[in-house]
């Protein structure tokens, strides 16, 4: 790209949208962008890995089985710690966020890609998506007896009228906690590494410290990928505990 | 008063709270350096809950630094 050799481009402009297939419905714009590309990259890489690598069922697995196997006991073993044992149909929906988030966070980390996690909209569609699911679980398993929820036992009455908006206040900013944190974390992250990576051309021979700068960096928000996607979905199980179980 | 400058002094006030979260990492990773010194046997349970624990007071710096960009570019 010729012009991204000089001091011009902003950080921010990593994260721009842009259409590479141009499509309309009905007025809305549903052109296929660069985020959908690697949604659809992130989706046939977690698919072809899956399938292609438990073709065998070995019994005694291969290092990819291996892999997939580790991943799959990853968050089997996680749903089984925070829900117990009716938390297993909630495994798909679990592991397909979670291997989806880690893929995502991942690709981002590759040059001249482009992070679809660090994207409000995509977070927050995620994570809307789970508190509507949890709370619907909730509603559908206990009725009214779902809103006990929001007075935990034990509290005198005269602390009830401060503690219940308290603790309706804090279930309500669930989502946006769980959205902002994941897309907080990619934003500041790539934003950091543009910003450090800019100085490496612009003070030559010295430049050797900003490069092994951004060298730690970059191992530093390979972490951080994992590390968000693993508490998303510890979250998720969480949650989902706290609608089945009501603490 | 000039908005650009409005702008730079908002998002710099903004980003002071961010020391609480550094303060919080300070504890959650003491806290286990702690546990795992009492207990070098418990290293991997607790490590779960450590990770976790960072993960969630990093999101209050992120806030932090989400309203910050908001007053900055928005």
């Amino acid at each position: 790209m010729a012009d991204s050799s000089g001091a011009g481009q902003s950080p921010l402009a990593q994260f721009e949208i842009k259409p590479l297939y141009e499509l309309e419905l009905g007025g809305y714009d549903i052109s296929f962008t660069n985020s959908a590309l690697f949604m659809l990259i992130a989706f046939l890489l977690i698919t072809f890995f899956l399938l292609l690598s438990t073709r065998r069922r070995e019994t005694v697995p291969g290092r990819w089985q291996v892999m997939a196997e580790l991943s799959y006991e990853f968050i089997a073993s996680l749903i089984r710690d925070t829900i117990g044992a009716e938390g297993r149909k909630y495994f798909p929906f679990v592991f397909t966020t979670f291997m989806f988030i880690l893929v995502g966070n991942l690709l981002g980390m590759t040059p001249y890609s482009f992070t679809f996690t660090s994207h409000i909209v995509v977070t927050f569609a995620l994570a809307g998506l789970i508190f509507v699911g949890v709370t619907i679980i909730a509603i559908a398993k206990h009725r009214l007896h779902f809103f006990s929820f929001f007075l935990p036992p034990g509290t005198p009455w005269i602390m009830a009228p401060l503690l219940v908006p308290i603790e309706v206040i804090s279930y309500l900013s669930r989502p946006i906690s769980l959205s902002v944190r994941l897309f907080a974390n990619m934003l500041a992250g790539h934003t950091l590494l543009k910003v450090i990576a800019g100085f490496v051309g612009l003070l030559g021979v010295a430049g050797i410290l900003p490069l092994a700068l951004v060298t730690a960096l970059t191992g530093l928000e390979i972490l951080i990928a994992f590390l968000q996607a693993y508490v998303f979905a510890i979250l998720t199980c969480l949650y989902i505990n706290d609608a089945l179980h009501l603490h | 008063m000039d908005i650009e400058a409005a702008k730079l002094i908002g998002a710099g006030l903004a980003v002071i709270g961010m020391i609480g979260s550094g303060i919080g990492i300070g504890n959650v990773f003491s806290s286990f350096i702690l546990a795992v010194g009492r207990n070098p046997a418990a290293r991997g349970e607790v490590f779960t809950m450590t990770m976790l624990g960072f993960a969630l007071v990093e999101a209050i710096a992120l806030f932090a630094l989400v309203i910050a960009l908001l007053i900055l570019f928005g």
